[in-house]
């Protein structure tokens, strides 16, 4: 049989219209007499409101519609949903958005933020979220800043018995490490287009790399459907009229054409508002993020710390693992707990290891909220468990490979959250990876396979 | 008000603009020509790049009054109507669009770049395009798209 697609080279199906300038992304959508939109950031990373006024901006000549909390139906997003659209009462973080405008240009937009009074009553913030763990850590939230995962502070994966693996153990191997935050900077920054449309519908041109998600959020903030997601106590519901009268259906999401997102846009940044203030003025309204903005206050990865302890026998066999790993999470949940499943549920890289405990947490600062980026915390786990890998073949004066083709997973293994694996094909694909860099290997790992351990595959 | 007349992509116009507007927004909001991109509007980035008078420029830090008359390509008019430029035709062969936001501003980079420079070993593609990011494809198979473009341009004046 041959094949038409696998084994082939196959052309982008929009690589023409890239090359030839065809492709619209969502800040393509040029609809002459769109409004630009603004928003006023808090400028302290904690603090308290006491009073915001926004009657001068209002007056701007030129500025049509102002919003606040006040005007959002249901102000809480996110996955939990914990985050509001624009600040409530407490800031939690430097660059959150408390007033948007919507005005017929960026100068008198800009005009209107600086007529704004806002008087905060800042207090002590907390970035390090090892920091934040300490009992006498500033609160980033009432509750606390470590995040509950139903009644555990943290997610936690039990394999075997982990006691009398390590017990077995000839060496103990522990380190710590760290992996710092880092942001997507895809190219194209954040952008929303709302047009409102005739009887009362919405046309939303959006960045979303998950439009569907961000649809259902959408709806919810409009108060279009009832949240039942757990930790609706975050929420305010407003008697706001601001999207009253749309019904599930009326919003007509547009996107799919994603300039870079790498994780970035898997969280709504800029849809909520511009859909507020474009119900709010009657007329279409755009918001581009800035880079500045994009690099300070879009989702980034957050910081992790990952501490592993591993019982090693002298052939080079992991026989127990223990993991503390530790997510920084920022103001917000968003999707940081799920991130710390994927991270712990990989906790043992590639490899079989029959004891395993690991556990994570995740950690509220005073900082934009992470979020996911390429891989929903699998990137830091490989950079953890592949340095560890080759601490411990070092350490047993043992060749890197040689430890890897130990380790890793054969058909019929068992993984630390129970599934039991068939296709494994990781010895043969070491092999033809040494093959190709032209790394030789002793017959003894030529001849493994993925098929068992045992004999020659030891 | 300032009445701006300058040539697009072959096609004349005629349009006023204030002091402060920039080619960018000229092309983007006033002639809705689009694939020069505002991805970081301070000059960094590249993805706002077009051609005037066959040089290279980032349009968001050009004052628009400042091309009076001067003539402006973008990739939407590289290529005569109907057909494709090798250079673009190279960037979808090779596989040097991802998400295609920086890929017009590079097709321009790499056409100025050709234009002064027809056979460039891959370190001159890497000065040529070094005013323009790209976040997806790791630039390698950006740079094996030039080469590849100048390879078969190359052959076709020969
Ligand atoms: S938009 Fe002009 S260089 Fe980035
Ligand atoms: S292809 Fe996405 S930024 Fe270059």
């Amino acid at each position: 049989m041959t094949l038409k697609v696998v084994g082939q080279n196959v052309l982008r199906y929009d690589g023409l219209a890239h090359v030839t300038g065809e492709t619209h992304f969502a800040d393509d959508v040029i609809i002459p007499g769109t409004l630009t939109v603004k928003v006023l950031r808090s400028p302290v990373s904690k603090g308290k409101i006491m009073n915001l006024d926004i009657r001068a901006a209002m007056s701007v000549p030129g500025v049509a519609s102002v919003i606040t909390a006040d005007d959002v139906p249901c102000n809480g997003y996110g996955h939990i949903p914990d985050q509001p659209v624009l600040v409530e009462e407490m800031v939690r973080y430097k660059g959150e958005p408390i007033v948007a405008v919507a005005a017929v240009d960026e100068d008198t937009a800009i005009e209107a933020l600086e007529k704004i009074q806002l008087g905060i009553e800042e207090e002590e913030p907390v970035f390090d979220h090892i920091q934040a763990m300490m009992p006498d850590a500033p609160k980033v939230r009432p509750e606390g800043n470590i995040h509950m995962f139903g009644k555990y502070p943290f997610r936690q994966v039990k394999f075997g018995d982990i006691d009398a693996g390590f017990r077995e153990a000839d060496v103990i191997i522990e380190n710590t490490y760290r992996h710092p935050s880092l942001e997507h900077a895809q190219l194209e920054p954040m952008v929303s287009q709302a047009v409102p449309e005739a009887g009362g519908k919405l046309t939303v041109y959006t960045v979303s790399q998950a439009p569907h998600f961000h649809l259902e959020e959408l709806y919810g903030i409009l108060k279009v459907k009832k949240n039942n997601v757990s930790g609706k106590h975050w929420i305010t519901e407003k008697g706001s009229r601001t999207g009253q009268g749309l019904e599930f259906g009326d919003i007509n999401f547009i996107g799919g054409t994603v300039g870079g997102g790498f994780g970035g846009k898997n969280d709504m940044h800029a849809d909520h508002i511009t859909a507020l203030l474009a119900l709010k003025s009657g007329q279409p309204c755009k918001w581009r993020w800035t880079r500045e903005e994009d690099l300070l206050y879009s989702t980034y990865r957050g910081c992790w710390y990952i501490t592993i302890k591993d019982g090693v026998k002298k052939d080079g066999r992991i026989v127990a693992r223990k993991i503390k790993t530790i997510r920084e999470s920022g103001a917000y949940a968003s999707s940081n707990p799920h991130v710390v499943e994927h991270n712990i549920f990989n906790s043992t890289g590639p490899y079989f290891i029959p004891n395993v405990h690991s556990r994570g947490y995740c950690v509220y600062t005073n900082k934009p909220p992470a979020s996911s980026m390429r891989g929903f915390g699998l990137t830091p786990s490989t950079f953890a468990t592949e340095v560890q890998a080759n601490k411990i073949a070092s350490e047993l004066s043992m060749d890197p490979w040689e430890f890897r083709f130990k380790n890793v997973y054969r058909n019929g293994d068992l993984t630390s959250t129970g599934s039991k694996l068939d296709s494994v094909a990781l010895i043969e694909m070491m092999q033809t990876l040494a093959e190709k860099t032209g790394v030789t290997l002793p017959d003894r790992l030529k001849q493994m396979s993925s098929a068992k351990r045992g004999g020659n595959s030891i | 008000m300032h009445l701006l007349k300058l040539t697009v992509n072959g096609q004349n116009y005629e349009i006023t603009v204030q002091l402060k507007t920039t080619l960018l927004e000229v092309l983007r909001d006033k002639l809705q020509i689009t694939s020069p991109k505002a991805g970081c509007n301070q000059g960094d980035c590249g993805t706002c790049s077009v051609l005037v008078d066959s040089i290279l420029v980032k349009s968001c830090l050009t004052n628009s009054l400042s091309v009076q008359g001067k003539k402006i390509i973008t990739v939407e008019g590289l290529a005569k109507p109907g057909e494709v430029h090798p250079l673009q035709q190279a960037f979808h062969e090779n596989y040097g669009a991802q998400c295609g936001f920086c890929t017009p501003g590079m097709i321009l980079a790499a056409k100025a770049l050709l234009d002064k420079n027809p056979n460039p070993t891959r370190e001159d593609v890497k000065v040529g395009l070094s005013g323009n990011l790209c976040r997806c494809t790791g630039y390698t198979k950006i740079i094996d798209s030039v080469i590849a473009a100048s390879e078969k341009m190359v052959t076709v004046t020969d």
